[in-house]
């Protein structure tokens, strides 16, 4: 799961295409044009690849830090259902990040590099992720509606421009909304069941509706898309339009359910069609990307204490002649 | 032959080692999860805790047909002393040369333990069993490709891979603590008994370790004590783990 928050590189829109041959060039961006989808052995420009590569790995490691706070409630399910169900589930958020590290590297950059990259703190995952899941409603809430932001995002991204990626997110998106009919299930046992029940997902809910809302990126008019990222079928659908998405498929839905939400503003405007709300801090979620969240920290220890304790084991096995070019999707 | 009240106790024993036993070790498996030296051994851990917690469920759902609570009662609501698992599958994930062993030794004896049960009299373990088996033998397979291709990595991965064998050996023969209804369970055809089991699992276990370079303490004495409910200091913060958010409320549905 991923939100839209991608962070981008502030390069200057006219320098993207500076240094490219004009013909092939105007050839790529005409396949793009018409819905062709680019594979790792075509050209593209230099500028594509490497935005292509850190979007690609900003989401290979969100579902890989991601697996973190949700896999502390794997050990502490209550029951056989769950306790399985939420094994999968987690099992699932790990082999997407197995496919996109493959997605990624098809464009040149190593598993190895991406992750180190990420422990040393020079790549970004999805903000939502450094947050605590205190108890197991928060879980449930992740699951639902974390999952349900996620594919929101994922289907416009899966209509992108680069093959690998696109089919890639094509195969997360079918799992991924039985993450979500796993999550609404748990939200609805929790949501309909004792008054203590009731009380944790409320709880839960008000907790993460800010860093859901952060979940799919700044408001446009204060986000500078490049608008070749757009034409080149990186960059799909802004991060506003994400948001109304989301809002007017679960707000109703979480509602239905008697819960509230933090956000006395939140309503939808029946002349424009759009949800009106109070825009969450920006200033918090700008504090977390750089590191401040309440649980960086904690998570990039635990992903650097695994590499180091699995050191040994990849020493043993992997031959450092081997290129794995060949995307799993 | 007609069935006694001690045969059935036995064959509840025997359900009961065998389903606390996967609870067990499905859970400790899954702890992998997120933590795993490479994504796809995160992966494989995950599916083979998956596999063992879903057949935990199966062979309590039997015991509840026998009478027993149902599969939830039993497995998150009792204390340690009430587990009958050997005291193997309990201890913390530890080093991935230490989950490995373990895995290996677990898996080729249940293995054989499905194998002999797919002979049972007792038709509902038999029907289990049979499924079970094509399940386990992907457990067993990836055991000996690890346990393989670590004996041979490097010097490091040998080192570790031979400490862990060394240390879990007595444990690992600790999985066939007799019960107290061999007899029984034997002479009714309801089970091969655990001495026999314990041949078969050193007959593979044995030269399969050897021909990988290994050498294999055969003196080592088995360290019992888990089938009767003495546990290591591991397994009671394992349970209350496990049962956190179900003791919450335990007559609430989650």
């Amino acid at each position: 799961m991923y939100g839209n928050a991608y962070v981008e590189n502030p390069a200057a829109t006219n320098s993207l295409t500076a240094n490219e041959n004009p013909i092939k060039l105007a050839e790529f961006e005409a396949r793009i044009a018409a819905g062709d989808k680019i594979e790792p052995n075509d050209w593209m420009p230099a500028e594509y690849k490497k935005q292509l590569i850190r979007m690609i790995e900003q989401h290979a490691h969100s579902e890989i830090i991601g697996a973190l706070p949700e896999g502390t409630w794997i050990t502490r399910a209550p029951g056989f259902r769950r306790k399985l169900a939420l094994m999968a589930k987690v099992q699932d958020e790990v082999g997407h990040g197995q496919l996109l590290y493959s997605a990624a590297e098809t464009l040149g950059k190593s598993r190895e590099d991406m992750t180190n990259d990420l422990i040393n703190g020079k790549s970004k995952y999805s903000n939502v992720f450094n947050y605590p899941a205190k108890t197991w409603a928060d879980s449930a809430v992740i699951a639902w509606l974390i999952d349900a932001g996620a594919i929101v995002n994922q289907l416009a991204n899966s209509k992108g421009s680069y093959g690998p990626y696109c089919r890639a997110l094509d195969r997360i998106c079918a799992e991924e909304s039985f993450h979500l009919k796993y999550g609404h299930d748990n939200v609805v046992f929790l949501a309909t069941g004792t008054p203590k029940q009731r009380e944790m997902v409320q709880d839960a809910l008000n907790r993460w509706w800010e860093p859901i809302m952060h979940f799919f990126g700044p408001p446009d008019k204060m986000s500078v898309h490049t608008e070749v990222l757009m034409r080149w079928k990186v960059k799909m659908g802004t991060n506003d339009d994400m948001r109304q998405t989301f809002l007017d498929m679960y707000v109703p839905k979480i509602w239905d359910l008697g819960l509230t939400l933090p956000d006395e503003n939140l309503k939808k405007n029946d002349e424009t069609g759009k949800w009106e709300y109070t825009e969450p801090n920006w200033e918090v979620f700008k504090q977390v990307i750089n590191g401040n969240g309440p649980c960086n920290k904690e998570r990039l220890a635990v992903r650097r204490t695994a590499e180091e304790k699995g050191r040994w084991v990849r020493n043993a096995i992997l031959r450092k002649d081997a290129k794995y070019v060949t995307p799993l999707a | 032959m007609e069935f006694t009240e001690k045969h059935v106790e036995g064959l509840k024993d025997l359900l009961y080692r065998m389903a606390d036993d996967l609870l067990i070790l499905g859970h400790r498996n899954s702890e992998w999860t997120g933590l795993g030296p490479i994504l796809e051994e995160d992966i494989a851990f995950s599916s083979m805790a998956q596999d063992k917690v879903g057949q935990s469920l199966a062979l309590y759902e039997i015991l509840h047909e026998l009478g027993e609570s149902d599969p939830d009662t039993v497995a998150f609501t009792r204390n340690d002393f009430q587990f009958h698992n050997c005291q193997m599958v309990e201890f913390p994930i530890g080093e991935y040369d230490f989950s490995l062993v373990r895995h290996f030794f677990y898996d080729h004896a249940d293995a054989l333990r499905f194998e002999a049960l797919t002979e049972t009299v007792f038709e509902p373990l038999q029907m289990v069993t049979k499924k079970f088996k094509g399940e386990i033998k992907y457990h067993t397979m990836h055991a000996n490709s690890w346990l393989k291709q670590l004996a041979h990595g490097s010097e490091e991965s040998k080192i570790r891979m031979q400490q862990s064998i060394n240390e879990l050996f007595p444990y690992a023969l600790g999985m066939f603590e007799p019960s107290d209804y061999e007899q029984e369970l034997m002479e009714s055809g309801l089970f091969i008994g655990e001495a026999a089991l314990q041949q078969r699992w050193l007959d593979v276990v044995v030269p399969t370790l050897e021909s990988y370079g290994y050498t294999v303490p055969t003196d080592a004495a088995p360290l019992f004590g888990g089938r009767k409910g003495v546990h290591t200091e591991h397994l009671q913060p394992l349970l209350d783990e496990m049962t956190e958010v179900f003791r919450i409320d335990p007559s609430a549905e989650w």
